[in-house]
């Protein structure tokens, strides 16, 4: 099993590094945008966010999207590419289990948010000198939302018919979750109505948590910002794994 | 009897409400190759698909050297090596990657795989394009490297789905030689192809389907004893008359030395041939005008 495993990490990881031009240079060119924009043009106006720079304020917040839109995008392009070519039959007849290939996939997700997250925090030094309030928060904030929008990646991927079935989650639910989940503005500055819905927001949480690690400042508590994340996991991985059990849109019914 | 695969009341039926298998029983016998016919659509490739885990059964039993397929899945992997009718490989992943890969999902480890991907690639004529991406190479190289990938984890029963489709004569008759060698060192094989001559010269054993049902499961030796009129074109040396006659043959002059004869049951090849000479005409070369596992398969099927 740990070899089937290590075969499916090792090709997840050469698959996006072998199209690095479309996979790691785009977040990067993105990001330098953002920072310029937002960060360098607006953000002298802005001043300052929960008590930092502007500048300082979004940058957790850019690495975290960047983890988020790359952990899911590889899941749901690899896994629905294996269906597309039919490749995915080459682990349906062999002795794979189905949660080692869940797993795989994953980590795949885990190590594309990695590589590319550390590719624009590097990017991210050019422009500003980055803050590290606490390793260990942003180590297990990192992975908790990697983990988690890999597997949202895969179920998407599973009912994917279409190469449009695999854009209009990122789209039209991931982006807009993101940018209304605290990236750019803290949401105490939000009015109370607004402000209780955020809170259905699991990237809020994420993002919370994330900029605690970075710069000391959040407004949901550590273990609440952990919590919620985590259970979402369990949830997206007991739906992941039945799907395989059941091979909906794998096995011709 | 030692059996390799059995089959009891074996049946699909697709969400669409097609019933591609209706109840099949097959066995095929330890180290035999094993030929499954039928034209297209008759339920070869769902047998195929159900016996390689790819398809759920809608009910029946298989079993793999004994072992029940639902109570030990990973076992009856390990002995089944699947070559399918598609391609079914990621185009954009060099060929020796492929490889590996397949041998590491059987949990086999690099070193071993190296070893078993060279012997394989060597063996296809696919070695020095190891490290070229599958799309680059042409449809016989994509069927070999295919038929590689399923003897990476050493099955001892090879499913062959149209193995030679779009495969040259040369390449084809090498791999011929190549799959009667793994079937002489012990490997069952079971080949499904519409090259009937495929079949008829490389296969022990034979079942028929058509429709979903098995119309014929047999030896191909009974079989093709069945085919008791075989049509014969003679090109002969001497210039031909219109009254050439063999007892027992329906004899048609194609052209001056050209004749077709359709052999009675009870006439060998000498009798046609001794006749002729008798009538002063000797016989250069001689064919059948058709496979004779060919017309019994129409005859089967139709």
């Amino acid at each position: 099993m740990w070899i089937a495993y290590k075969t499916i990490v090792t090709k997840e990881i050469l698959r996006f590094v072998r199209i690095w031009i479309q996979t790691i240079v785009p977040p990067v060119i993105t990001t330098s945008l953002y920072l310029l924009i937002f960060g360098g043009l607006m953000g002298g106006r802005i001043g300052q966010m929960q008590g930092v720079d502007y500048l300082d304020f979004i940058v957790p917040g850019i690495i975290l999207m960047t983890v988020i839109m790359q952990s899911y995008a590889n899941t749901v392009s690899s896994f629905f590419m294996t269906k597309y070519n039919n490749s995915f039959e080459e682990l349906l007849v062999s002795t794979t289990p189905n949660w080692v290939i869940l797993l795989g996939f994953v980590s795949g997700g885990v190590c594309r948010g990695l590589t590319i997250g550390l590719a624009v925090t590097f990017t991210i030094s050019f422009f500003v000198e980055i803050q590290i309030h606490s390793f260990i928060v942003i180590g297990i904030t990192f992975l908790i939302t990697s983990v988690m929008f890999a597997l949202a990646g895969f179920i998407n991927a599973v009912f994917a018919k279409t190469f449009d079935d695999i854009s209009i989650v990122p789209n039209f639910v991931l982006l807009p979750l993101t940018y209304l989940g605290g990236m750019f503005y803290s949401i105490d500055i939000l009015p109370s109505f607004w402000r209780s819905v955020s809170i259905f927001n699991p990237i809020y949480y994420m993002m919370d948590a994330f900029r605690m690690g970075f710069l000391g400042v959040g407004s949901v508590e550590l273990w609440k910002a952990f919590l919620v994340p985590c259970i979402m996991i369990i949830i997206l991985a007991l739906i992941a794994n039945r799907l395989l059990s059941r091979g909906v849109s794998i096995k011709t019914e | 009897m030692t059996l390799a695969l059995s089959t009891d009341s074996l049946t699909k039926i697709y969400s669409n409400n097609l019933e591609a298998l209706k109840g099949v029983n097959l066995r095929v016998e330890k180290g035999d190759f094993f030929a499954l016919l039928g034209s297209n659509g008759a339920g070869k490739t769902t047998a195929i698909g159900i016996i390689s885990g790819l398809l759920k059964s809608t009910s029946g039993e298989v079993k793999i050297n004994g072992l029940d397929q639902n109570k030990h899945a990973n076992e009856v992997k390990k002995m089944i090596g699947l070559m399918p009718q598609e391609f079914n490989f990621n185009p954009h992943e060099p060929n020796m990657e492929i490889l590996m890969n397949q041998a590491g999902y059987f949990g086999i480890s690099r070193a071993e795989a190296k070893i078993q991907a060279e012997v394989l690639l060597k063996k296809m004529e696919l070695w020095d394009r190891r490290f070229d991406v599958a799309q680059s190479l042409s449809g016989g190289m994509k069927r070999r490297l295919m038929l590689a990938r399923a003897l990476m984890h050493k099955p001892s029963i090879l499913i062959l789905d149209e193995p030679t489709a779009g495969v040259d004569v040369e390449i084809r008759k090498s791999m011929w030689d190549y799959l009667t060698q793994l079937n002489k060192e012990g490997m069952t094989i079971i080949l499904t192809t519409h090259y009937l001559e495929e079949a008829e010269s490389l296969c022990r054993n034979i079942a028929i389907l058509n429709d979903g049902d098995l119309v014929e499961q047999t030896n191909m030796k009974k079989l093709l004893l069945k085919a008791k009129r075989q049509v014969l074109i003679l090109d002969t040396i001497e210039k031909l008359t219109n009254n050439i006659s063999i007892a027992d043959c329906d004899c048609v002059v194609i052209d001056d030395t050209t004749l077709q004869v359709a052999q009675g049951e009870n006439t060998s090849i000498s009798d046609v041939i001794l006749s002729l000479s008798a009538q002063n005409i000797n016989v250069s070369h001689l064919r059948s005008s058709q496979n004779r596992l060919e017309a019994l398969f129409l005859s089967i099927t139709s």
